[in-house]
């Protein structure tokens, strides 16, 4: 971890905390911004996917010759074009992909393992041949036994998916193959003695469906492998150096010939940490004489075949005495991992109890593959299902004990010093004081908000209910690189590798301005491929803000220095004897200010650049307490959210409109969750709903207006005290709705989403 | 995608000629809010695509008291709605086509696509059922009148023949105290295809106390659009009371046959059938009494 000095109290900033504009604004909303989309070469070939029909399927051949005969296509590819890498795990995200299995996941060998696995690819000289290729390829398939459900799959005689997985037991691995790829436990005292005591238990068991992240900007990629054995790869992506390792590997290719330039990103939330259309674009460009092949999903493949996030099988339990104090809590987790190995259900395993206070604990976490696409990371991936479980189990709790559920988490809320379910000591963290903020706010005393579908008050189908719900994210620290030059009339040009998807450029040059000390707008942050700037982990673990944000910091301290030495130069004096404020270099009396300096640079010693990284494994745990009113057309199952309040522990807000803009994005797409959002996949395991007709996240007819409570509990690891704040409010949405939903129909919800028949069926009604 | 021959005829005769020389392969375009979509993700195949929108007869719209309704088969839901005279009269024929998507398909969606494209989900044709409205077509063999109820026969599929075209749709007047609405289920607020839905049409006597005649139609629960007619019956010469309605509302129910599939379950179908039917009914009730 690299020093700094902590600040508790906030000082008086000058750009912190301010809302300037952001600088990549105006591209974006004038359609200048280039997007993958956008990337056009000349020669340029377009790549199409044929894709497994069905869920589980040996390949026995695949015969490709009918399409490379079609005029117009330059290249066909299957798994059999592409080197075996070894099983070797590394970065991806905040978490590790197994790259023998992503391999396997972006072309199919002698397997298909689920409903629109890539099998083969063309590359055409336009989309339409590409597409009509597709249907020369013959393949044979020889059907296999498949399986959907998590808890059917972990049973001995389930069909296996890969022959070769052997359970990992808690260190040990197992002697025979299973589709349970991973058991981890976390325990602490004695449960079973401390539910015996208990005055109230309450065990309840929860099923959450897999859903998508739902980003705008389907996947794409563009790849040349240039006739030097250099490939050129322009993708959306949030992590540009995770993918040149991952293209490295499953090209058998050395980084050093891989340069991966990240375009605009529509959006990623999680779901585009890996490659999927990149190999095989570059393999398409090799094959084809060293052209550029293009490749971009339609929606249908986004949602059959990208990194989904796990459904999940959850089992809770949790006592507390009779003053209401929790004695003990167990959960037994079980996700789906989809194709391969990996769900994060042991990032759910560390959400499960973290906002509380728990002498005895017992978490058993079970990572579970079956027939659907390789799970991936979703906004604070594993957690939304967690806290679903275990937050709908706390409002019984606080119920059954007559205590108000916000006053039950508070009376239970960890602190400095405490220790978390699965493990680690906190330090500072700010869930007490956000709690304490959600109860205060107006919204905890006003009455119920109106009606919308029956303002009058006539129905009295319609019931309406209060929820609340907690959670928290660890928000990770990682590896970021930067470096900036100081331009002659005092502006900065900030170089940095973090792909931009929530605002972080403005939120980054702010940060490099604070210390410094001129404008934001000074400060022109870009973007850059992977030849052109140090090594960054990704965007994502809501870390780039915290990580990237302290090389930005530095790189000001540094700039500053120089410029000190450059004053001190011009009057004769020694660089410690000058003094910085605010964008003014002073000595003795004489001052000059920045911008004069930067003009003087040629007179003082040449160019100034600074550069740095950053490197930490530390956490900034992030706490959000959401409060829903919502209400329930009892007899479709409807529910309107009617107003939603969300306080969150941000640590210090750097830009506080992007905060809030991603408090409000986490809870939409939290909602989103709770209420409609799954996979239907038929009994053959065919995804019936791949379309945004039928995945139906929210519009915005379908959402209030969300508050958001900014509770600043500076992070004391991050020299303005940043906290990651993008993830933690996914967390709560789903067992705040459950539980206003129980307020408002009497019937605990214990499946997601809480689609209208779930709630029909809930009330006994269909 | 794959490329198709297009053809803009100017007139009903040269159209029909275009389908019987290409029987089986031409689509007819409208608004193509339905049909360019399924082109698009290879759910249909045309070797030709022939837009109708220069016929004038199919782009005309009247309303008179005295003639009743008749809407060319590709005017938009939009220019449907902008009409007062028609917004008052037809009020569940409104409710429905003021759903069929937001400003942009609105403007270009026309009543002959939806009717054409046979969805069971269709919203305005539950609509134009409870309005009693009639479909004019025309072919080889001349023009003629299908009963809207009549118009579907299966999922995607309708009564047209080969070669024949949906000219326009026709609605009469309504009498003093009718009523009709249309409502339909859906899980969000916009950008969902119907789960279930219900139009409902009431008459009423002079004293505004007894049903004279009704009609209830569902969408969404059988493999077309379905008239109630035992609801009809039930609800003949009874007066508009909550009981009456509700019993109604339960034959409706009784005669839906749907599926489970990823909108929604069966059972969930069966419930919303009743719940859509005695809503729709109440609403078609108040909109009946209101005139008076
Ligand atoms: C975003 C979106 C939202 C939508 N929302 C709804 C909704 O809420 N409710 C709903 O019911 N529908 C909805 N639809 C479907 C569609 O808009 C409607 O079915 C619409 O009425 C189709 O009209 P069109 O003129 O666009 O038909 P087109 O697409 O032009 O044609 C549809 C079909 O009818 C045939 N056809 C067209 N005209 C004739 C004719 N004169 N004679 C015979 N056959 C003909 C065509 O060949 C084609 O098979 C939606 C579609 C979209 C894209």
């Amino acid at each position: 971890m690299s020093s700094a000095t902590p600040t508790i109290e906030k000082p008086p900033y000058r750009v912190v905390g301010t809302r300037p504009i952001r600088p990549d604004g105006v591209d974006k909303v004038t359609g200048r911004a280039i997007f993958g989309a956008d990337v056009r070469l000349s020669g340029l070939l377009h790549g199409r996917v044929l894709r497994s029909p069905h869920a589980h399927a040996r390949i026995k051949s695949i015969d490709t010759r009918a399409a490379e005969a079609l005029p117009g296509v330059k290249a066909v590819v299957t798994g059999h074009d592409f080197p075996d890498p070894q099983n070797k795990v590394a970065a991806s995200g905040e978490g590790t992909v197994n790259l023998r299995s992503l391999a396997h996941n972006c072309i199919a060998r002698d397997k298909v393992l689920y409903f629109g696995h890539a099998v083969a690819a063309v590359a055409a000289t336009t989309p339409n041949i590409a597409e009509e290729a597709l249907k020369l390829i013959t393949v044979e398939y020889e059907l296999l036994p498949h399986v959907l459900d998590v808890r059917e799959a972990m049973r001995p005689d389930a069909p296996l998916l890969h022959d070769d997985l052997r359970t990992n037991e808690m260190g040990q691995r197992a002697e025979t193959p299973s589709n349970i790829a991973n058991h981890t436990r976390h325990e602490r005292g004695d449960v079973n003695q401390a539910f015996a005591e208990a005055a109230v238990v309450v065990e309840r068991e929860f099923r959450t469906s897999m859903v998508h992240q739902g980003y705008i900007e389907p996947q794409n990629g563009t790849a040349l492998w240039n006739a030097d054995g250099q490939i050129s790869v322009w993708c959306s992506t949030q992590a540009p150096f995770d993918e040149r390792n991952q293209l490295a590997e499953i090209l058998g290719m050395p980084v050093s010939k891989i340069k991966v330039t990240p375009t605009e990103i529509g959006g990623g939330f999680g779901g585009k940490l890996s490659v999927f259309l990149e190999p095989l674009a570059a393999m398409l460009s090799k094959k084809a004489g060293h052209r550029p092949v293009k490749m971009a999903m339609n929606r249908a493949e986004v949602l059959a075949a990208t990194a989904p996030t796990s459904g999940s099988y959850i089992r809770v339990k949790i006592g507390a005495d009779k003053n209401g104090c929790i004695v003990a809590a167990q959960a037994w987790m079980v996700y789906e991992a989809g194709a391969f190995p990996g769900s994060p259900v042991d990032a759910g395993a560390g959400v499960i109890f973290a906002p509380y206070r728990i002498p005895n604990v017992l978490i058993d976490a079970y990572d579970v593959v079956v027939n659907k696409p390789r799970a991936g990371a979703y906004r604070a991936p594993g957690a939304t299902n967690a806290a679903f479980a275990s937050e709908s189990v706390i409002d019984e709790l606080a119920e059954k004990l007559g205590i108000d559920p916000l006053e039950f988490r508070i009376l239970n809320g960890a602190k400095e010093g405490d220790r978390r379910a699965d493990g680690p000591v906190y330090k500072r963290i700010g869930f007490i004081e956000t709690a304490q903020a959600a109860k205060a706010h107006p919204h905890y005393s006003a009455p119920l908000a109106p009606s919308r579908l029956d303002p009058e008050g006539k129905n009295p189908a319609i019931k309406r209910g209060r929820g609340v719900a907690a959670g928290f994210w660890f928000n990770w620290g990682g590896k970021s690189s930067a470096w900036a030059s100081l331009n002659p009339d005092g502006t900065v040009s900030l170089i940095e590798g973090s792909p931009d998807i929530g605002g972080s450029r403005a939120s980054i040059a702010m940060q490099l301005a604070e210390s410094l000390g001129v404008r934001a707008e000074d400060v022109k942050p870009a973007v850059v491929d992977t030849d052109s700037v140090g090594y960054n982990d990704a965007t994502g673990g809501s870390r780039v803000t915290f990580g990237t944000g302290w090389v930005a910091w530095r790189l000001g301290e540094k700039l500053k220095q120089q410029l000190k030495a450059r004053a001190a130069l011009l009057w004769e004096v020694t660089p410690d004897q000058v003094k910085a404020e605010a964008g003014v270099f002073s000595c003795n009396g004489r001052s000059i200010t920045l911008k004069e300096l930067a003009g003087k640079l040629d007179e003082t010693g040449g160019p100034i650049v600074a550069s740095d990284t950053f490197e930490s494994d530390e956490y900034g745990p992030g706490f959000g307490v959401h409060i829903v009113d919502l209400e329930v057309d009892t007899e479709t199952g409807k529910v309107q959210i009617l107003r939603y309040t969300a306080a969150q522990d941000v640590g210090t807000a750097i830009h506080p409109a992007y905060v809030e803009g991603q408090l409000q994005g986490g809870v939409a797409q939290g909602i989103g969750w709770a209420l409609n959002e799954e996979f239907v996949y038929d009994a053959q395991g065919h995804l019936l709903n791949a379309s945004f007709l039928d995945y139906r996240i929210p519009t915005a007819l379908d959402l209030p207006m969300i508050d958001t409570v900014l509770v600043e509990v500076p992070n004391p690891g991050h020299p303005y005290g940043v906290r990651g704040v993008g993830e933690t409010p996914i967390v709560p949405p789903a067992g705040a709705v459950a539980n206003a939903i129980y307020h408002a129909i009497g019937a605990r919800m214990t499946a997601l989403p809480m689609s209208p028949a779930r709630i029909l069926e809930a009330q006994g009604k269909a | 995608m794959q490329p198709f021959a297009y053809a803009a005829p100017t007139s009903i005769v040269e159209t029909v000629s275009l389908l019987t020389q290409h029987s089986g392969q031409a689509r007819l375009l409208a608004g193509g809010t339905d049909l360019l979509v399924q082109l698009k993700e290879n759910r249909r195949q045309a070797a030709l695509v022939i837009d109708i929108k220069r016929i004038p007869e199919l782009n005309a719209l009247s309303y008179s008291p005295e003639a009743g309704l008749r809407i060319g088969a590709a005017v938009s839901c939009h220019r449907i709605c902008a009409e007062p005279a028609i917004r008052q009269a037809y009020p569940g024929l409104i409710d429905a086509v003021s759903l069929i998507g937001g400003a942009q398909i609105q403007s270009r969606a026309s009543l002959g696509g939806n009717l054409g494209n046979a969805s069971p989900a269709a919203d305005s044709i539950p609509a134009l059922i409870v309005h009693h409205a009639v479909c004019e077509v025309e072919g080889p063999a001349g023009r003629r009148d299908i009963p809207a109820e009549a118009f579907c026969v299966g999922p995607g599929r309708n009564a047209l023949q080969a070669g024949e075209l949906l000219v326009a749709i026709r609605a009469p007047s309504p009498p003093p105290r009718f009523g009709a609405a249309y409502l339909r289920f859906i899980p969000r607020n916009e950008m969902d295809i119907a789960v279930a839905g219900a139009g409902a049409s009431v008459i009423l006597n002079e004293a505004g106390d007894t049903i004279v005649s009704a009609r209830v139609a569902l969408g969404a629960v059988a493999p077309t659009p379905l008239l109630v007619e035992a609801a009809g019956a039930a609800l003949a010469g009874q007066p508009p009371t909550a009981e009456v309605i509700e019993q109604a509302a339960r034959i409706a129910q009784s005669v839906a046959q749907p599926i489970t599939d990823m909108r929604g379950t069966a059972s969930q179908r069966r419930h919303l059938a009743w719940v859509l039917s005695r809503r729709a009914l109440e609403q078609a009730v108040a909109r009946a009494q209101a005139t008076r």
